[in-house]
């Protein structure tokens, strides 16, 4: 459904971020991207809905060329593709149901989102979303009287209230302790399978990539170095993306002793191979 | 900081180096000497005589004033109430002015460049003139009168709101821009979801800040015939009739104070 | 509202949310301090702009002198009066210069008199009401009084702008008195150093990056006032400016209107490197 080719970017700089990134995902699938930082996926992820210019290359949704859009259509395209931010990018100042009624702009005339007048499904579905993910109590909340984990479960319901195809995801976790991080993996996981929708995951913790992802892509200075199912990433394949690391010092460790490891550490405090083998060993989804 | 060897093989310690010591004495001479020839031509424009006269007449001045001519004060009241109309209807308008220009002149929520240093210019150039000129450019144009002192109170306005404003609109956070952006929102509602909310609460203590100052100005907009009690001011000092003149002032001191006070209240309250 | 209708409401709100009706929350929650305020405020503009009183002949015949002035801007007249705008702006310059000069260096004493935790209360009171009287009155109107005393000329503008300085320099620099780091005085004082020198070592390298920043946004502001205490004849460009608009001279009062902006944008671009310099 979504496709992209021979995808560069190139920095005023001269910093190449991207090059020759060729990539396709089918619908419902959701895609873990990994690599080091400065690797360039959320560079990747931007290019896709356009808030960073990809300088060559073509990126197709559907049958849209994304690449060329501008203006309406440009906006008409941003509809169906949702993104979920690092940093919740929430606006502070506005209630809970304002940020996720906010999803809906695309769909809203200027002076009737002004106003906050927004149509009654719009209205139905956003509260429905709020109550999907567990905050229907707090609509009335100003943003920033949340907590990390909730800000996030809010900025997944204004992300879904855009009824998206694709949804885009910057680092959800990167700022949530690791058991809000699972509970959001989760939710997002299970979101996108009761509405089939397909999903790039930029995340820095292979734990929860591995866990949670159909599909691993890696990416390192700007390449895509790895691409392929979540188990079969090894030790080697994670030094070719994330450089040379002796991944399997813990893991050893972990063998050893499979059972105290779920009670002691969690998963995604640990080295990637320690946390797979921890993981194997517990719960698995 | 340098430390140095004395010849008796002691280490020496100083703030600076003896280069920007002597380059710190340098600028403090040159500015010593500005000051002094700026002194010198002021002092060439004065008349001596009756500076050496100006303590004999301060305490003439002060005896005329006292006691003040309270009755005079129930005339007042319109002028004040025409000050205050002033003041307030001439930073709503300026409000309303500077508030799309900082738009436009903040360098994240621009159009174009070229709009942008447009904006800049008119910041710059409402800025630079003060209240009282554009009061006295607006009484030739309009005829003497409130409106031209409104007018010429919104003018200065926009200068100073703006600036303000757009140096605030710089300094939002730009991720919840970029999250409304990314909904497929028009310009404008993500300038009114994404923007609007973060600098709210700058907008309107600048504005209540500028309301107060400008309480402040028009109080003597009236002297070059643009309305309020700085009418009453000039007549009164016209005519010599200085216990009217220090109620007056009293007026003026007490209209300000309580600006000052419900200003700097409305502006905790906001914070 | 108590807690009880609050949560009441909270919940009457979710209930309709979940049929799709929701408004955005008042922002002044109280309903009748809500009309009140909005009634208020109608009632005032509505009194207010009653109150004006428009000519609208005389508007209409002043409409050409307006384009007439903006016109002036395309051409504006440096030559026909020359020597007066040269005059007056070399003379608006030196009292900017003499008068924050002066009004820094006494503006010092009297903000160290105006903070709370180094001043004794007498001194606190009497530098409190010297910057409140300062701070009140507009710079023209104490400019008209210092040139009956002093006579008309320059130096009652520049007495009049010192004035002005303390009042603003002094206020500004006493509340960064008074929000510094204690620790640091402490610090000081323990080693058994005396007043001056503790003001030396604890206060002044504190207060003095802004103190200097300040000085300069007033000199800035002290040049655009210098343009206007000439009015009431207290020297500067301002008397020759006010004599150009009311002879209708647009072009010279276009001429000397851009000196003003370009000399403040000088002031600007200057003091931002001044203030980068010493920071």
């Amino acid at each position: 459904m979504l496709t992209l080719s021979g995808v560069c970017k190139r920095y005023p700089t001269g910093d190449r971020a991207l090059s020759d990134i060729e990539l396709s995902l089918p619908r419902g699938q959701i895609t873990a991207l990994i690599g080091p930082s400065g690797a360039g996926k959320s560079t990747l992820i931007r290019c896709i809905n356009r808030l960073v210019e990809p300088t060559s290359g073509s990126i197709r949704l559907d049958d849209t060329e994304l690449t060329r859009l501008s203006g309406r259509e440009l906006r008409r395209a941003r509809r169906a593709m949702a993104m979920i931010f690092q940093e919740y990018a929430l606006v502070d100042r506005l209630s809970v149901m304002e940020n996720v009624l906010s999803g809906r702009l695309g769909h809203v005339g200027f002076w009737r989102s002004f106003l906050r007048r927004y149509p009654a499904k719009d209205v139905t579905e956003a509260f429905r979303l709020l109550e999907r993910v567990g905050l229907s109590h707090a609509l009335d909340k100003r943003a920033d009287a949340l907590s990390g984990g909730q800000r996030q479960r809010v900025g997944i319901a204004r992300a879904l209230v855009q009824s998206p195809q694709l949804l885009l995801i910057d680092e959800p976790t990167a700022s949530l302790d690791p058991k809000t991080s699972r509970q959001i993996m989760r939710l997002i996981r299970e979101l996108c399978a009761e509405r089939r929708l397909a999903a790039i995951i930029n995340i820095h913790d292979v734990a929860l990539a591995r866990q949670f992802a159909d599909r691993v892509v890696g990416l390192r200075a700007g390449r895509i170095v790895f691409d392929g199912k979540p188990d079969e990433l090894s030790a080697e394949i994670l030094t070719t993306i994330y450089g040379e690391e002796d991944w399997d010092t813990q893991a050893d460790h972990e063998r050893d002793a499979p059972s105290k490891s779920k009670t002691q550490s969690h998963p995604a405090l640990m080295s990637p191979i320690s946390a797979l083998a921890a993981l194997s060993t517990g719960s698995t989804r | 900081m340098p430390v140095s060897i004395s010849p008796q093989g002691q280490p020496r310690w100083r703030l600076r180096t003896s280069r920007a010591q002597w380059l710190g004495y340098l600028a403090w001479l040159i500015g010593a000497c500005l000051f002094l020839l700026c002194w010198k031509m002021i002092s060439d424009n004065t008349m001596w005589v009756f500076v050496a006269d100006a303590g004999r007449q301060g305490g003439d001045l002060i005896s005329r004033m006292l006691p003040p001519d309270w009755h005079y004060a129930h005339r007042l009241w319109k002028p004040m109430w025409d000050t205050l109309n002033i003041a307030t209807l001439g930073t709503l308008l300026g409000i309303a002015m500077a508030f799309p220009v900082a738009f436009l002149a903040a360098r994240n929520t621009t159009p174009h460049p070229l709009i942008r240093s447009l904006a800049l210019g008119l910041i710059v150039s409402s800025r630079s003139i003060n209240s009282l000129i554009w009061a006295m450019l607006l009484v030739t144009i309009l005829g003497p009168g409130v409106l031209a002192g409104i007018i010429a109170i919104a003018l200065r306005s926009i200068g100073f709101i703006g600036k303000l404003l757009y140096e605030a609109i710089e300094e939002i956070h730009p991720t919840p821009v970029e999250a409304i952006s990314a909904t497929g929102a028009r310009r404008l509602q993500v300038m009114s979801y994404g923007v609007l909310p973060q600098v709210l609460p700058a907008f309107a203590g600048i504005s209540v800040y500028r309301w107060d100052i400008n309480i402040r100005e028009s109080t003597v907009l009236g002297l070059v015939g643009a309305g309020g009690i700085g009418l009453q001011l000039n007549a009164a000092i016209n005519s010599l009739a200085w216990s009217q003149v220090s109620v007056i002032f009293l007026m003026i001191f007490v209209t300000v104070l309580a600006s000052e006070w419900i200003s700097a209240r409305v502006r905790h309250a906001i914070i | 509202m108590n807690r009880e209708q609050l949560a009441d409401q909270a919940f009457t709100r979710e209930a309709l949310a979940s049929t799709g009706r929701w408004r955005r929350l008042p922002f002044i929650a109280d309903p009748k301090v809500r009309w009140a305020m909005g009634i208020g405020a109608a009632v005032y503009l509505a009194l207010a702009l009653a109150s004006i009183e428009v000519n609208w002949e005389r508007v209409a015949e002043g409409m050409s002198r307006a384009l007439n002035f903006l016109g002036a801007f395309t051409q504006p007249d440096f030559l026909s009066r020359r020597d007066d705008i040269i005059d007056g702006i070399l003379e608006s310059l030196t009292m900017t210069l003499t008068s924050t000069v002066i009004g820094v260096a006494l503006a010092i004493p009297v903000g160290l008199g105006a903070a709370r935790n180094i001043a004794p209360l007498p001194i606190y009171l009497v530098c409190r009401s010297i910057i409140t009287v300062s701070r009140t009155f507009q710079e023209i109107i104490i400019a008209i009084l210092f040139v009956v005393m002093f006579g008309f000329g320059p130096l009652a503008g520049v007495i009049t702008l010192a004035f002005a300085t303390i009042g603003f320099m002094a206020k500004l620099l006493a509340e960064d008195i008074e929000d510094l780091d204690w620790r640091q005085v402490e610090a000081i004082r323990a080693t058994g150093a005396s007043w001056w020198q503790t003001m030396n070592h604890a206060v002044q390298p504190q207060v003095m990056a802004r103190l200097i920043g300040l000085s300069m946004y007033r000199l800035d502001i002290n040049f655009r006032e210098s343009a206007v205490i000439g009015i009431v004849g207290a020297g500067g460009i301002g008397a020759t400016l006010n004599t150009s608009m009311s002879r209708y001279e647009y072009d010279t009062s276009a001429a000397i209107l851009l000196i003003i902006i370009a000399v403040v944008l000088l002031c600007e671009y200057g003091s931002s490197h001044v203030r980068r310099w010493t920071q």
